[in-house]
């Protein structure tokens, strides 16, 4: 049996999309006879010259056919001995923008058009962007219309290296480039005698034989549970569709946000019980036991996907009014759907250059990085670990419309979980002495930070050094704010005790945040103890607390590093 | 690690949809036209659903002029799965005579895309599943699986959602509804090879037999019942014919075939040299436009 090979067409208005499937559908014989004489008609009518325009086999719109350009996505489905294909040919002009990214969205391959007399333009940048932000793995761009500049191999490689150029700052994967004409047909199902030059296969061949890899790289197994199936009072099962890894029976797996673990008691796929399931089927799974879970919760097994309420998210905005910080959306991801808002449009990117821009606002059609908040915790991944729950919806609760869409970068944990925990003896001293934040040196948000999400106990060793500090050895940590006193002996953690139980040691004090407290004797450690209950924290931070002893702020890769 | 063939793909899709439908729309039914895409649509809900029956009714819009066999199959199809089917005639065309040889375009109107909105207005259906496919007709082929219809019922194309990956916005404000379309994304073939491999009950007028027809505009009709209007000196043919869609039996146009199996069918389907809705009558008049331009005004 076939597999399914999803692709777009995609480019500036004119390269000569819908041309290009015509074209396959055309010469691969794919048209019915129906089609064809419909085709022929409406050339006659539609064309300007009366030779038959491939582009009328797709612009099925009267308003298309009226203005003569493409306003919507149109699917378009054909099988070869190799494959079976649908192919979304999606529209050129900025205005439509919104539509073409419909048609990325569900594409695992892109075609990317550029005029050969013209080269690469903003719009060909405009749409390789939308591609890659939403995920699209795979890409050819076809330089069409060789034939308008005398199949020139000198103007291919110029394109070429332009389009070299491209990938590279996107980041692209898996390009090829193929120099064809649409309305010619070279190297479109058939290799060109007119390009001698070019030694690689022609587009068609390529569609039929690239293996598509896109989730292999997504740890563990997970589903996002559509709905609870209850037909009686014994039957519990949640469905929905395994989007990475196999299940199996018997295996644990942890519902989300509850966090609740049970073991797999069956699976069905579809109407038919089976031993396991895997990524893409639909499936029903039953649990060895009773556990928090409904529609919008995730099972999960060895996944890492997490619970969050606060991310960062790259955002294609494509409704007509503006993006409004602060207003309540609806969002939804995965199976779930929430209220939530814009905290803050952190930068938009220029289409054109790349380049992070400053602003306050966003209008359609324009792609930025926002910090985003949510209402409640739900589980949630950066879309590069996991596809499905690292893609969102933004929806306007007046209007309903889907107001952006977008990939989620960064997960915020919360403060208790951004920092790390030592805990002994009944006590937990939150800190961050070994934690690192990465701060964008144009825009200042934090770019990464070296979460370390460690816990230590008593015996634990703990990184003395890192790349902005270095602690001694034996050393006393007083966490003010958990009430706790940490001892490190020998890069050890070696006791908990209540804050109000600490003598001064003879020892180096540092505070939560490493920096380090100027105190020399059991006098001074009463006397910083009053102060910290009598003045405010900048007056205590000025007179007790110096950053430099142990910590330094360096400059790395574009980042301060704090 | 296995990977789905096209079959199983298109499957999971359909299902996903069925599923997330059911779970945030207020109030879904399904559209059930007795045709093969139904057949296909039903055999999918009870499998989105197993254990549990489908949870919404199924609603067949009648014209009154369906094939017998269409009918009694329903009827049977019904019982035997334990679902809930609704029927609904517009009685107001039938009192007004309103059929297909007197009314032409005018029938269709009253008797299909009336009595549907008729139909979802009565019970107050939020959501209609239907088994409409991308590559039946040019305008379909731009549709979103997630269709809206404004409180009038009719389609802007000018204007469709984005509906990204499958995060569907269901959303929508009083009096508005929405069309889903699950199986969008599959052809005829995909139709008749996932019939074939699922064993899916079908309507026996899809399987070639000796039929009394009638060739009408180089189209045969069937002469299912009195009610048929034969002109001066028109005699019906027995002929060995079967349908590759099925309406009302006046409008359907058979094809002469000999295929009385799944894999004669497949075989006829793939080497096809027509496409199927041209032995629909209804698509023909007005042009490439024409679907386009009913679907606005609410057909499905």
């Amino acid at each position: 049996m076939n597999d399914l090979l999803k692709f777009i067409t995609c480019g500036s208005v004119d390269d000569g999309k819908s041309t290009l499937i015509g074209h396959i559908l055309y010469n691969a014989k794919l048209l019915f006879a129906d089609q064809k004489e419909a085709l022929v008609l409406d050339s006659k009518v539609g064309s300007t010259d009366g030779n038959i325009d491939y582009s009328l086999l797709l612009d099925g719109l009267t308003a298309e056919r009226e203005q003569g350009i493409t306003i919507d996505v149109a699917y378009r489905y054909f099988t070869t001995d190799k494959r079976s294909f649908i192919v979304a040919d999606t529209p050129g002009h900025e205005q439509y923008t919104r539509n073409m990214a419909v048609g990325a969205s569900f594409a695992d391959l892109a075609i990317i058009l550029v005029d050969a007399s013209q080269g690469v333009l903003v719009q060909t940048k405009r749409h390789a962007r939308i591609c890659s932000l939403m995920g699209i793995n795979y890409f050819i761009f076809a330089v069409n219309k060789m034939d308008l500049v005398s199949y020139d191999n000198a103007v291919f490689k110029r394109i070429e290296e332009q389009i070299n150029t491209l990938s590279d700052e996107l980041k692209l994967k898996n390009i090829k480039i193929i120099p064809v004409s649409a309305t010619e047909g070279d190297n479109i199902t058939e290799k060109s005698d007119n390009m001698p030059w070019y030694a690689g296969e022609p587009i068609l061949n390529y569609l039929e034989n690239v293996e598509i890899k896109n989730t292999d790289d997504e740890a563990g197994f997970y589903m996002p549970v559509q709905r609870v199936c209850r037909p009686n009072r014994t039957f519990r099962g949640f469905q929905g569709q395994v989007e990475a890894g196999t299940v199996n029976i018997g295996d644990e797996i942890t519902a989300l946000p509850s966090d609740e673990k049970a073991l797999v008691k069956s699976i069905t796929v579809g109407d038919k019980e089976s031993k396991s399931a895997f990524e893409g089927q639909p499936v029903t799974i039953t649990l060895s036991r009773e556990i928090d879970v409904s529609r919008g919760s995730v099972l999960s097994k060895d996944s890492g996907i997490k619970n969050a309420w606060r991310f960062n998210a790259t955002l294609l905005w494509m409704d007509d009014s503006q993006l409004e910080i602060g207003k309540e959306y609806f969002i939804k991801l995965g199976t779930r759907k929430i209220t939530g808002s814009i905290k803050e449009i952190i930068y938009k990117t220029d289409i054109n250059s790349g380049e992070k821009l400053e602003t306050s606002y966003i209008t359609k059609n324009e792609i930025a990085v926002c910090e985003i908040i949510l209402d409640e915790k739900i589980p949630i991944s950066e879309f590069k670990k996991h596809k499905t729950l690292g893609e969102l919806i933004i929806i306007d609760r007046v209007s309903n419309m889907t107001a952006s869409c977008g990939v989620v970068e960064e997960i915020k944990l919360d403060d208790d979980e951004l920092c790390t925990i030592i805990e002994g003896n009944g006590l937990k001293a939150k800190t961050y002495l070994f934690d690192e934040f990465f701060y964008n040196e144009k825009t200042f948000s934090i770019d990464n930070y070296s979460l370390k999400n460690n816990n230590y106990g008593i015996n634990d060793e703990v990184p003395l050094k890192g790349e902005s500090y270095e602690y001694p050895r034996y050393f006393d940590i007083l966490a003010l704010d958990s009430c706790t006193a940490v001892q490190i002996r020998d890069a050890v953690v070696t006791n908990l005790i209540p804050i109000d139980d600490y003598f001064y040691s003879g020892l180096p004090i540092v505070n939560g945040k490493g920096f380090f407290i100027n105190i020399h004797s059991n006098d001074e450690l009463i006397s910083f103890f009053d102060d910290a209950k009598a003045i405010d924290k900048q007056q205590l931070y000025e007179k007790w607390m110096k950053f430099e002893t142990y910590r330094r702020i360096i400059f790395s890769a574009g980042n301060w590093v704090i | 690690m296995s990977k789905l063939t096209h079959l199983d793909e298109l499957e999971a899709e359909a299902i996903y949809i069925m599923r997330e439908v059911a779970s945030e729309c207020e109030k879904p039914v399904m559209l059930y036209s007795i045709g093969k895409d139904s057949s296909v649509m039903l055999h999918l809900a009870m499998k989105a659903f197993y254990p549990q029956k489908p949870p919404f009714p199924f609603l067949h819009v009648n014209t009154t002029w369906k094939f017998k066999e269409m009918i009694e199959f329903r009827d049977k199809t019904a019982k035997e799965l334990g679902i809930e089917m609704l029927e609904y005639i517009n009685e107001d065309g039938v009192k007004k005579g309103i059929n297909p040889f007197d009314n032409g375009a005018a029938y269709t109107d009253i008797m299909k895309t009336q009595a549907l909105k008729q139909a979802l207005n009565k019970y107050g259906f939020t959501a209609a599943f239907g088994g409409g496919r991308r590559d039946e007709e040019k305008s379909r082929a731009k549709e979103r699986i997630f269709s809206f219809r404004n409180s009038a019922q009719a389609w802007d194309p000018k204007n469709q959602r984005p509906e990204m990956w499958k995060l569907y916005n269901t959303e929508i404000k009083k009096g508005e509804s929405i069309r889903v379309f699950p199986i969008s994304n599959w052809t005829e073939t995909d139709i008749w090879q996932y019939i074939k491999r699922e064993n899916i009950p079908i309507v026996p007028l899809y399987f070639a037999a000796v039929r009394p027809v009638v060739k009408r505009d180089g189209k045969l009709i069937m002469v299912d019942d009195d009610r048929m209007r034969l002109n001066p000196g028109e005699k019906p043919m027995m002929k060995s014919v079967r349908f590759r869609t099925l309406g009302c039996y006046p409008l359907s146009g058979g094809i002469e075939s000999t295929a009385t199996t799944l894999d004669e069918i497949i075989e006829e389907t793939l080497s096809s040299v027509e496409s199927e809705r041209t032995s629909r009558i209804i698509d023909n008049d007005g042009g490439s436009a024409s679907m386009e331009k009913r679907k606005r005004e609410g057909y499905f």
